[in-house]
């Protein structure tokens, strides 16, 4: 099935220019453009020229120091962040896929209660991040189920971040795979199981994979909650398990940057870079598992 | 119309090997670090502290010497503010509570109400230096009630003689800590009188090196640091006096160990529970913290204790060993 669908930008490109409203317009955009990208460039360049120099081995084989900050590195942070973004997908991944799956193959959307539960999802999916913070300081930090400061608290609460947007994600990409498919399954004879699981789950994988990976990637960025439930942490051993002290990176830039050393500001700018280029590589593996399992009808 | 058949459990290992991968590094890490060697009996077990970020440097250059001596305790330090400590460890939550003052009626009813029992003891002073250019010839000595003109809320202060008639028409350079810094914190409670509270249209700053550039390259220049840090540049700067109603004092070891040097001086605290202390590395780690005192207040650059204090510390932590020992 070939559609000769002409997109929006080459039917500008092929239009008219005389019109002065279109040029002004085209112009602003490119303005606009031209903003963000100096912004974002300012940025990174600042960013490299600061944290490039401490860079360096240490920045990876050592722990933080209070005593000696120019050889200090941050691996209990990195570590940190690996289990907990680690745990963040053993929660959210299930869970969102599921309740996605529920949602869009199983629920009635005329019921109320399903109409229900879709709002509320996207409403959570704008609920300031420090709420989820608060939310699993009072009921698991403390609370019902006190498990203090550790790992698993950290998860849960990037878990409870990032399922709103896994299950909006793999909505969209359930919802791409068109209907044909599922009625060929069931008319020939395949279970409603079957049809989700055989057909339209891997119809959908790299839409699915591709939103997963993007809200683990805003995952691991995370500050606010994690200061919430004790990633403010001065530590210099690695976790071992979900209930080990932990502290992140990006929590760990936020403790490097007011203290009053010029070491302690290199090595918060190099801890800075290490977390673009760990973003940079997740990023990387979504669109590779896009282009790898994409397909069109 | 055909579809590549792609089953979704081709993707799947891809996850699980990650979470294989990560497990297997932590683990291991946590391993290799656990089995360092440590002179006579081995320590082992969390210290858990929080409080006050101005303690925490010491607190954490502490723990990182004595984790070097002990390999198997692991000491994590918490920054909740002086407040926050108290409310987890009135709640029983830490080990230790670090302190940049003594624990208020509330906190301690709150720890009464719980049952934690606790001692103080003082680790250092901290002490705030005010300081000018060595050129600045008109000024030896503020007090409080200037200093508040010029760093409070809405200051309009612009020149000398906004100050003081008698100061010359001097415009004047502001230099002062960043709003994220203990230093801040306390600079602007002691002087505006709220913790916070600071006219902005300063050069806030973390690195107390470009305070000391600032103010060294204009004659008009004036900022505040931490004393320890104002000793290793002596040089370059001159060290204003204090008025803090009682006559001009200037700062020093001895005015910030004394407490005249008000109130730009202060005692900071920690506070081991007795329910910690009962934890043999809290209890050790408890002790190395008043025996290495000199060489941890020297290292995270605060002023030292007196040796009325170093004995008033060392009495209070027996008594509660004692008091903990006993039951």
């Amino acid at each position: 099935m070939t559609t000769t669908t002409v997109s929006f930008g080459e039917r500008l490109r092929s239009g008219r220019r005389s019109s002065t409203a279109s040029m002004v317009f085209t112009a602003v955009l490119w303005a606009c453009m031209a903003i963000i990208c100096a912004f974002l460039f300012f940025v990174l360049f600042t960013i490299i020229q600061q944290g490039v120099a401490r860079l360096d081995g240490n920045l990876l084989d050592r722990q933080p120091s209070q005593i000696r900050p120019e050889t200090a590195g941050v691996q209990s942070a990195l570590f940190g962040t690996l289990w907990v973004i680690g745990l963040t997908a053993v929660i959210a991944v299930p869970l969102g896929i599921a309740a996605a799956v529920y949602l869009e193959e199983y629920a009635d959307p005329k019921r109320w209660y399903n109409r229900l539960i879709e709002l509320n999802i996207q409403n959570l999916a704008a609920v300031p991040t420090i709420i989820y913070g608060i939310l699993v300081l009072a009921f698991v930090v403390r609370g019902p189920l006190s498990v203090g400061a550790v790992v698993l608290a950290g998860g849960v609460a990037l878990a409870l971040l990032i399922l709103p947007v896994i299950i909006i994600t793999t909505r969209e990409a359930l919802r791409a795979v068109p209907e044909e498919i599922r009625a060929g399954s069931l008319a020939l004879g395949a279970t409603p199981w079957q049809t989700t699981w055989k057909q339209v789950l891997p119809a959908a994988i790299s839409g699915i994979a591709t939103g997963t990976i993007l809200s683990l990637s805003r995952a691991i960025g995370e500050a606010a909650p994690l200061i919430l439930v004790g990633a403010t942490t001065f530590i210099t051993f690695n976790p071992d398990g979900v209930f080990s002290r932990y502290t992140t990176l990006p929590v760990q830039i936020y403790t490097l940057v007011p203290e009053d050393r010029d070491a302690y500001r290199d090595l918060a700018y190099a801890t800075i870079l290490l977390l673009i280029i760990v973003l940079l590589a997740m990023n990387a593996i979504a669109i590779w598992l896009r282009n790898r399992y994409q397909r069109r009808w | 119309m055909t579809i590549r058949q792609v089953k979704f459990a081709r993707v799947a290992p891809v996850f699980v090997a990650a979470a294989l991968a990560l497990a297997g590094c932590g683990g291991s890490e946590n391993a290799g670090t656990g089995t360092g060697e440590s002179g006579g009996e081995q320590l082992s077990g969390p210290v858990v502290i929080d409080g006050s970020s101005t303690v925490k440097p010491l607190s954490a250059t502490a723990g990182e010497l004595f984790m070097e001596a002990n390999r198997g305790v692991q000491v994590t330090v918490a920054t909740s503010g002086t407040g926050g400590g108290f409310k987890k460890f009135c709640a029983g939550e830490t080990d230790i509570s670090n302190a940049s003052r003594a624990i208020t009626e509330a906190e301690k009813k709150l720890c009464a109400d719980k049952g934690i029992k606790y001692t103080e003891l003082q680790v250092a002073n901290d002490a705030l230096t005010v300081v000018v250019n060595k050129d600045n010839n008109w000024v030896d000595c503020l007090t409080v009630e200037q200093l508040k003109k010029i760093w409070e809320p809405n200051s309009k202060v612009k020149n000398w003689n906004e100050v003081d008639p008698k100061f010359p028409n001097e415009p004047m350079a502001l230099y002062g800590a960043g709003s994220d810094s203990g230093t801040f914190d306390y600079f602007t409670s002691a002087i505006n009188g709220k913790e916070g509270a600071s006219r902005t249209d300063y050069n806030p700053t973390e690195d107390d090196n470009i305070t000391v550039q600032g103010v060294s390259g204009s004659k008009g220049g004036l900022g505040y640091f931490g004393f320890s840090y104002f000793e290793e540049n002596a040089g370059k700067l001159k060290a204003l006096k204090v008025d803090g109603g009682k006559g001009c004092v200037e700062p020093s070891v001895k005015t910030a160990q004394d407490g005249t040097y008000t109130p730009l001086a202060r005692p900071l605290f920690v506070y081991p529970s007795d329910a910690g202390l009962k934890k043999k590395q809290v209890e050790k780690f408890a002790e190395f913290y008043l025996e290495k005192n000199e060489e941890i207040v020297k290292t995270a650059r605060f002023v030292p204790l007196t040796e009325e204090q170093k004995k008033k510390a060392n009495e209070a932590l027996a008594a509660l060993k004692a008091q903990a020992g006993g039951k």
